[in-house]
């Protein structure tokens, strides 16, 4: 009985936080709790959130992706491309998804045929695909894109007022929670990381299941890409750079655990909103970028340690 | 004589669940004591209390007739009582001697300089005193056997003047020969008058090598009583609480047609031309020493080890496994051995960890029945008694005999044809151990072929209908359930005619 409790608030822990800060930020600034600003909040998250919820993924099998960011100036900048030269949005977006999947699939193929650590296998990776977007682009932002609705809806759009980039974000949510939670696949990536010897001696293809979390962690940071392409109108061949600590702290503070097998996709969207709510927070008080920085540094340390204590 | 240490009345509760009640223990100075129970009797937490690892709710321990309380393992072993864990405390890249110093490093003055020539002396001397003298100080600790390594880890004790050493399943992951040693160590150092509390689940060892034996069943002293006497019998009972009848049930499957064969099978260096065959209703049991590549075979068998050649045929239909989910579809179960490292996923839940094998039977398309899966998994843990707060316990927190039998509920979900048993009854108790046995008769009495693998050989004796046994990689005899006994296997395993 005892347990349960503490159990479920080591679960809730992440939210506290989150409504703790938010009714901090409430008090200081007048702006925060406007409902622009709340449906800003939400658009915000959306890039990093997509990300983070393929890295959830990968960190649940024990693994690590550093270049999401990578991927996802390789992808945004393949989309634009071929936007630019008049292609039609539609396949554009789908060609650049699959772009990412490919990206992806790579990193899961050097990482379980080539039995490479991934920390390292995903830096080089990282380094790769960054040289292959400034090949791509010359170095040159990309700009002249096309002005169709589907594009300019990405990033830009409203549905009843809601930023479209949060819609999108939330549906992927849904369906990447029940993927997790309610298919075999799901179950799958949690053996796996929890042990990954059990998982194959009890049938499980972890390498087919670690590829294919790495493609689809592949494919959402394109997602996110196209969002910010769309967003920005534009395509920037150094975008995405340091993406991957941010999703990797949203993780992190959403209470998965690093050594795998652990973790949930809600606590992710908590943790993705911690950091949003923050960087928001903190431009409305003026706070200066530098000790935005260390504000927002200092929030995870804290986060991390009182997990600590709590275990 | 004066007790050495004497623990009573001891108390200790965690969140309010009673583990220990009043339990008494004491040990003599040079006596080897066996402490013994069922999984979650008590033990390991009786022995962290004295080491000051838990604090006590009540009781008291007395050390050389002193009151004491220690705070942490450190000040125990500074009034001389030292625990040798299962998992042993040495660190693999270090040599023998590092390893042996570390910590307590004989340097020049204050300088922080090593004296390395006298700690790889002190090292032989140390080793010395027990009677082990194949060791060498320079010697990789990671390169040694876990049989040395124990060793090492003993002479460590020693050298710091323990008069206590307490260990926890020593001879589990030790061969024959190995245990043989450690037999020998725990007679020098009796003759040291060192106290050896002794923990393990194998009661022929402590028959053979302990004086007295204590005890527990959940968490409350039963007795202490002098080996010689006492017998096997009254010493499960004692464990148990009541007459546990027959050690091995009787068999009671028919045997029908030879199911699965094995021809030819080899892989370079590990093992040779094996050639055997298990009926439906059978069990063959898989004798041979350690390292003689009987785990290595069935690995091969499952699909989760390379051979180099060889047929498996089931059903008289050559089978093609490059994978366990190939074995897993034809019908074939595998317990292994390590069911921490291989069998379970600790940290998941008794649900998690049986729906891995059986994701066919509860899902369509990919999507999990919730509705099916809880049926499933409550159906297989009423079948096979695990005792559980439910099925959402974490395995972790579940006794050893327990999370074996979550094990083996894995793979009754397959409805299996073919089961492999690697080691099923190890670190299991003597109660736990039974339903084992039980739950195999049952599975040939549906017609399910059984192959067990084990070092034990009362249990080969007991459990199988046919035997084969390993040696070297080879399959040196098969023998009748009739026709043998522990000479002619042993014989056959050492590689004697």
């Amino acid at each position: 009985m005892q347990q349960t409790i503490v159990n479920n608030l080591s679960k809730l822990g992440p939210l506290i936080g989150l409504v703790l800060i938010m009714t901090i930020l409430g008090f200081m600034s007048d702006n925060f709790f406007t409902l622009d600003n709340l449906l800003n909040l939400l658009r915000q998250i959306s890039i990093n959130a997509l990300i983070a919820f393929g890295m959830t993924y990968v960190i649940l099998t024990g693994g690590i992706d550093l270049s999401v960011g990578s991927i996802l100036a390789f992808g945004s900048a393949l989309t634009a491309g071929m936007l630019a030269s008049g292609m039609d949005p539609l396949l554009a977006v789908l060609i650049g998804l699959l772009a990412g999947f490919a990206m992806g699939a790579f990193n899961g193929l050097i990482i379980t045929k080539g039995k490479v650590a991934p920390f390292i296998a995903t830096l080089a990776t990282m380094t790769i695909f960054r040289g292959a977007t400034l090949v791509y682009t010359e170095g040159r932002p990309i700009t002249g894109l096309s002005d169709s609705f589907l594009f300019e809806m990405i990033g830009r759009g409203y549905v009843f007022g809601i930023p479209f980039p949060g819609i999108l974000m939330i549906i992927v949510f849904f369906l990447l929670f029940f993927l997790l939670r309610k298919t075999v696949f799901g179950r799958q990536v949690y053996a796996v990381g929890g042990n990954e010897e059990a998982a194959k001696l009890s049938g499980i293809k972890a390498d087919r299941v670690k590829i294919w979390v790495y493609s689809l962690t592949g494919m959402l940071s394109v997602l996110a890409g196209i969002i910010l392409t769309s967003r920005l109108n534009s395509a920037q061949p150094t975008a995405g750079t340091m993406y991957e600590l941010d999703a990797i702290a949203a993780v992190v503070l959403g209470g998965t655990s690093l050594a795998g097998g652990r973790g949930r996709l809600y606590g992710t969207l908590i943790g993705a909103l911690i950091i949003g709510v923050l960087d928001n927070g903190l431009n409305l008080l003026n706070v200066s970028s530098f000790y935005q920085q260390i504000v927002k540094g200092g929030v995870i340390l804290l986060a991390v340690l009182l997990d600590r204590r709590s275990k | 004589m004066a007790e050495f240490v004497k623990m009573t009345g001891i108390d200790k509760a965690f969140s309010g669940n009673q583990v220990l009640k009043d339990v008494s223990f004491d040990v003599l100075p040079g006596e080897v004591h066996a402490l013994m129970g069922e999984n979650g009797a008590g033990k390991s937490t009786l022995i962290k209390v004295l080491t000051g690892i838990h604090p006590r709710d009540g009781g008291t321990i007395e050390v050389r007739g002193k009151e004491v309380t220690f705070s942490n393992p450190k000040e125990a072993e500074r009034a001389g009582i030292v625990v040798i864990h299962q998992e042993l405390n040495i660190i693999p890249h270090l040599t023998v001697a590092e390893n042996m110093f570390l910590g307590k490093e004989m340097t020049i003055g204050k300088t922080g300089i090593l004296r390395k020539k006298d700690m790889y002396n002190q090292t032989l001397e140390n080793l010395k005193r027990l009677g082990v003298t194949n060791i060498d100080p320079n010697e990789t600790a990671g390169n040694l056997s876990v049989g040395r390594q124990q060793m090492v880890e003993i002479a460590r004790a020693v050298s710091t003047n323990a008069e206590m050493i307490i260990m926890d399943e020593p001879t589990a992951a030790l061969t024959d020969r190995e245990i043989d040693s450690l037999f020998d160590v725990v007679e020098s150092l009796r003759k040291q008058n060192v106290s050896i509390v002794y923990i393990s689940h194998r009661m022929e060892e402590i028959f053979k090598i302990c004086d007295r034996i204590t005890v527990l069943r959940d968490g409350e002293y039963v007795g202490t009583e002098r080996i010689a006497d006492t017998d096997f019998e009254a010493v499960v009972k004692m464990m148990v609480g009541r007459e546990l009848g027959e050690r091995f049930p009787a068999r009671t499957s028919e045997v029908g047609e030879t199911i699965f064969e094995v021809k030819g099978l080899s892989r370079d260096g590990w093992f040779d031309d094996i050639d055997f065959h298990v009926k439906q209703g059978e069990i063959l049991g898989v004798a041979g020493l350690m390292g003689a590549g009987r785990t290595e075979i069935m690995e091969a068998i499952f699909g989760a080890a390379k051979k180099k050649k060889g047929q498996v045929i089931l059903n008289g239909k050559p089978l093609n496994i490059k994978h366990p989910q190939d074995a897993i579809r034809a019908g074939i179960g595998f317990i292994t051995e390590d069911r921490k490292d291989e069998g379970l996923v600790l940290h998941l839940s008794i649900r998690e960890n049986i729906a891995l094998t059986n994701m066919k039977a509860i899902s369509g398309k990919g999507y999990i029945s919730s509705k099916k899966e809880v049926n499933l998994i409550d159906d297989l843990i009423e079948r096979l008694h695990v005792r559980t707060t439910g099925r959402e316990q974490e395995v972790k927190s579940l006794s050893g005999g327990n999370q074996q039998k979550v094990v083996i509920a894995k793979w009754l979900g397959i409805e299996p044809r073919v089961l492999i048993l690697d080691e099923p009854t190890r670190g299991v108790d003597v109660g736990a151990k039974k339903e084992i046995y039980n739950i195999m008769n049952e599975l040939t009495e549906q017609g399910v072929a059984i192959i067990m693998v084990s070092s034990e050989l009362p249990e080969i004796l007991g459990v199988s209908d046919r035997i084969m046994v390993i040696h070297e990689g080879k399959v040196a005899r098969f023998l009748d359930r009739e026709e043998a006994d522990q000479e002619k296997i042993m014989q056959a395993a050492t590689g004697g005619e």
